[in-house]
């Protein structure tokens, strides 16, 4: 994974230990990023409108929600790839207490990490942020979501991450450099049994994890299908002669390493800044391959 | 006559007709399913490998659930020179289409179509299955 260069950490610091849930975006039309405030206010009242909708009459509760949209160029892979852009909802605090701080309740990022493949045939008024993370309460991911939609004429998508790329990513993840003792690897897989799918948590160590990769891994800096392959192997004959389960018959649903940890829902959380980059590559590439 | 893998018990030989076709089933969704059938290949008399073995690969559907990567699919139909199909089991139109072209070929294979051979009918879907 190529660490990252040239960025400053701290802006990106926001993306470090919280639960982002994944969606692929087509590409926006007519999104200028000189237009960011404007857009902020008609989200604003877009989604104050959408909140009153439904909403029973609540005496002396106002919901003020603040809208922030800007661009975060250091969130980028090359500089062919969009600045990445961040949307922020925060309540207001109500106006007798000036002087407490807006609560951020919802955050989402679109953004492109050396997303070439996709940006290279676009036509001059597409912008191309193929990859969105949410974080916070679904209903406010739904009002964004709806009015980016609408406004810009694209399509939100969960992103579903396989069995297949959830394995790519135990194993490149394992390969990284880690500066201090880590946490454990952990895969959890769901087996199907009746009545109740079973879950299944296998916990490696993270030396042994690594010690293994070594010895697979061929040539530093690349990988093969098959080196994934026989990793995956490994591991499942390891957990085979202790337990006599064949985890290769279950569905793997979720890979944690020190670096990050992936749930084949699409559900992602970053843990280190130093491999912050690699991992949105990948899932930028997994993005575009879900759009295309 | 249905197994899960090979090779069949050797105490019914005697019992068991004449095979004319092997459909190995693959599970995308199983890793298992796949090396199960590799292990089991090595069990098959190469005579079968002349049109009379294809390769079912089923799950495909569910994009998401792909834990068998189908490059090694592909290689596997090559090296043994047999046809790769798909199916969708849980889709009956599907498994029902895939299951006449199954029997249609057993036809074949069984000898039961004047002028046309398991081994010619096999070139020709790989060539269909190439474009």
């Amino acid at each position: 994974l190529p660490p990252q260069h040239n960025a400053d950490p701290q802006k990106t610091a926001f993306l470090l230990r919280k639960q982002w849930t994944l969606y692929s975006v087509t590409p926006l039309y007519g999104f200028s990023n000189a237009d960011l405030k404007h857009y902020a206010r008609l989200l604003s009242a877009f989604t104050a409108a959408e909140k009153q909708k439904g909403l029973a009459v609540e005496v002396g509760v106002e919901l003020d929600i603040k809208v922030t949209v800007s661009n975060v160029p250091d969130l980028k892979g090359s500089d062919r790839d969009q600045d990445a852009i961040l949307v922020q909802l925060s309540l207001r605090s109500s106006a007798s207490q000036k002087n407490s701080e807006d609560k951020l309740v919802w955050l989402g990022c679109f953004c492109c990490v050396f997303g070439d493949h996709l940006s290279e045939n676009l036509p001059e008024d597409f912008t191309c942020l193929p990859l969105f993370l949410a974080n916070g309460a679904e209903g406010y991911t739904s009002i964004v979501g709806s009015w980016f939609q609408k406004t810009f004429d694209c399509c939100f998508r969960r992103l579903a991450i396989s069995p297949l790329n959830l394995s790519w990513m135990a194993a490149m993840w394992t390969g990284c450099q880690v500066d201090k003792t880590t946490s454990a690897m952990e895969l959890v897989f769901s087996a199907p049994c009746l009545p109740y799918p079973l879950d299944i948590s296998y916990a490696i160590h993270p030396e042994d994890a690594k010690a293994l990769w070594d010895t697979v891994q061929k040539t530093p800096g690349e990988i093969t299908q098959e080196e994934v392959d026989i990793f995956m192997d490994c591991l499942y004959s390891h957990f085979h002669r202790h337990f006599k389960i064949h985890l290769s018959a279950t569905r793997l649903m979720k890979v944690s390493t020190a670096i990050a940890s992936a749930h084949c829902d699409g559900i992602i959380k970053f843990l280190q800044s130093k491999y912050l980059a690699g991992v949105l590559m990948l899932l930028t590439e997994l993005a575009i391959s879900q759009i295309q | 006559h249905l197994t899960t893998s090979l090779p069949l018990p050797s105490e019914r030989d005697h019992l068991r007709p004449r095979i004319d076709m092997i459909v190995f089933m693959i599970d995308i969704k199983s890793k298992c399913s796949l090396k199960n059938v590799e292990a089991s290949l090595s069990y098959v008399d190469a005579s079968f490998f002349l049109g009379k073995v294809c390769f079912l690969v089923t799950g495909v559907g569910r994009v998401n659930y792909c834990s068998v990567d189908m490059n090694a699919i592909w290689k596997l139909g090559e090296a043994y020179c047999s046809p790769v199909l798909f199916c969708e089991l849980e889709l009956e139109g599907v498994r029902v289409a895939t299951a006449q072209r199954l029997l249609r070929m057993l036809q074949i294979c069984a000898g039961h179509v004047p002028g046309v051979s398991a081994l010619s009918f096999g070139t020709l879907m790989r060539r269909s299955a190439d474009d």
